[in-house]
């Protein structure tokens, strides 16, 4: 475009509102984390010391914050992974089909709309230790389950529960990556007498990789920090630590430990994170257009 | 299809068919479960409908959602609703109007502006909870209709994408809507508004599902149950001692909390994708 209104005080005015919201509600906030991540606060909130990087220092020096670190790890590359295979999987089956494929878009995508917390409600039920569907089933082909005791169990099942929810967006991103192979690609490997295994290792997945990249990034910040609510209605980071994620444990040392400059400096290293994920997505997307 | 191999296009259907029920299951004894006496959840969660339908959901929805949350679930509707709509109006808003000013204006300090807006990419409100709490304590929006959505509408992902989609447009649009006495906001109006149709109500799906859907921000900034909304409310309704949980009225409640959003997907579903597509682009 090379057109443009005069106008010189107008776009100031059009940019206004999502500058002072943009400001109060994320500048502000980010610039206190700042600050607080420097300073100790006493335990009734009344005075605060400066101390460096003493709040970093202790931070770094915690085995609980390196545990943290290792269940988000493990977490979030079990949702991604997990996600990523079974959503291929049926995408894969789904674009084979030629009548039903409407419906079985609609009976798969639905999960999506369903809040985090809630799909950690529905697993929770079917797991319940005492009266829970899977949970009796498991304890009669003896294994015994409680997750509000095992810390291994409790991240199966907080996996399960984003998991499940991840699934219907993958599927679409993977269908529509399907959909965009041009057939007669296809056609000239059955020609050659591949058969549908055989093709799909050998052109469908080397030519779906863009898309699988982009969704392993898209996962990962989503198990990173939209599934919050999943461990809240589950597990409260439990047992012993072993569902504490970075993002729950930012949440559950500043509100119930009440310790605001070590919850503050966790707030500057998972920006951080974030900076760092949001770039490589970008970098990525750029990439994705010059082909 | 390539060549007919009968027996793989029935295994896809296999697949496909288990993948939808296992999908499904988790709301199927729900809604079972919603039809069922409290009673009946002492030994195990039933599998099929019993005779409490009626009577569970009319009293959750008019009367109390259970015995910890003495408030109806119609008016945690009307919350979850108010919230969800002022996030998508505000957010669709202003972000348009944003890329409105950077797309058709030059003005000084235009790209430090779209700076500043990516950046709030980079801050989800998960990662700076304490302070953002603390600045709306200071502000005096605890437990306020406002104090739920202000702080939810500013939006880089929706300003992208209207700015791709203005960008998108003809130059020669400005040019005529000049030659023809038309200002920017009659431009606006007239000519821009009724072209981003199809963006608009994909960014309005995609973003009513995120304003439903929140969860930590109502539930640190509402203590006050007039202003819960139905998402949230469900820690409120778990959060008594084991044994104790009321799961016929859980499974109610939860149902409802997942039943506008749900619908809004399946019904819309074209709009949906195209949302999610431009979303990540």
């Amino acid at each position: 475009m090379s057109v443009y209104f005069p106008q010189k005080k107008l776009p100031y005015l059009l940019v206004l509102p999502q500058l002072i919201i943009t400001a109060i509600f994320f500048l502000w906030p980010a610039g206190q984390a700042f600050k607080q991540a420097f300073y100790r606060e006493d335990a009734f909130g009344l005075s605060q010391t400066f101390i460096g990087f003493g709040n970093f220092i202790d931070l770094f020096q915690d085995p609980l914050y390196y545990k943290s670190m290792g269940v988000t790890m493990v977490f979030s590359f079990s949702v991604a992974f997990f996600g990523i295979a079974i959503a291929l999987w049926l995408a894969v089956m789904a674009d084979r089909v030629i009548r039903g494929k409407m419906a079985y878009q609609t009976l798969l995508v639905w999960p999506y709309a369903v809040a985090p917390a809630l799909a950690g409600v529905l697993w929770w039920i079917l797991f319940d230790p005492n009266i829970g569907p899977i949970a009796l089933f498991l304890d009669r082909i003896g294994i015994h389950w409680n997750h509000f005791l095992n810390g291994d169990q409790a991240m199966i099942l907080v996996v399960i529960a984003a998991t499940w929810k991840q699934i219907s967006y993958n599927f679409l991103f993977f269908l529509a990556g399907l959909q965009a192979i041009p057939r007669s690609l296809i056609e000239a490997a059955a020609i050659d007498g591949a058969g549908p295994f055989k093709r799909f290792w050998d052109i469908v997945f080397p030519l779906l990789s863009p898309t699988t990249f982009f969704l392993l990034v898209v996962n990962l910040v989503y198990a990173f920090f939209d599934t919050f609510g999943v461990i809240d209605t589950t597990t409260q980071g439990g047992p012993d630590g072993s569902t504490n994620t970075l993002v729950y444990k930012v949440f559950k040392d500043g509100f119930i430990g009440l310790d605001s400059g070590g919850s503050a400096a966790q707030s500057i290293v998972l920006m951080a994170i974030v900076g760092l994920m949001t770039v490589v997505q970008f970098r990525f997307i750029e990439r994705k257009v010059q082909y | 299809m390539i060549e007919n191999r009968p027996w793989l296009k029935l295994f896809s259907h296999f697949i496909l068919i288990a993948g939808v029920l296992i999908v499904a299951l988790p709301v199927w004894v729900a809604l079972v479960g919603s039809t069922q006496s409290a009673g009946s959840f002492a030994d195990s969660v039933p599998l099929w409908f019993g005779d409490q339908g009626v009577q569970n959901w009319s009293h959750v929805l008019f009367h109390a959602a259970g015995s910890t949350l003495q408030i109806p679930v119609w008016h945690l509707l009307l919350n979850s609703m108010i919230m969800a709509l002022g996030i998508t109006f505000g957010k669709i808003a202003i972000s348009m109007i944003s890329a409105y000013a950077i797309v058709f204006f030059r003005f000084p300090f235009r790209s430090l502006i779209f700076w500043v807006i990516f950046i709030t990419l980079m801050l989800p409100v998960e990662v700076r909870i304490v302070p953002t709490y603390q600045v709306i304590a200071n502000l005096n929006m605890l437990n306020s209709y406002s104090g739920l959505i202000l702080p939810m509408i500013a939006s880089a992902t929706a300003t992208f994408l209207f700015r791709q989609c203005f960008m998108s447009m003809p130059g020669e649009l400005v040019e005529a809507a000049r030659i023809d006495g038309a200002g920017p906001i009659r431009f606006f109006f007239d000519i821009l508004l009724p072209m981003s149709r199809t963006n608009i109500a994909a960014m309005f799906v995609i973003m009513f599902i995120y304003g439903w859907n929140q969860y930590l921000w109502p539930l640190i900034i509402t203590t006050d149950d007039t202003y819960y909304t139905l998402v949230m409310s469900i820690k409120n309704m778990l959060s008594v001692p084991d044994g104790d949980i009321e799961w016929n009225n859980v499974m109610v409640t939860t149902l409802l909390a997942m039943i506008p959003p749900v619908a809004v997907v399946v019904g819309m579903q074209k709009l949906f994708v195209k949302g999610l597509v431009d979303a990540e682009k």
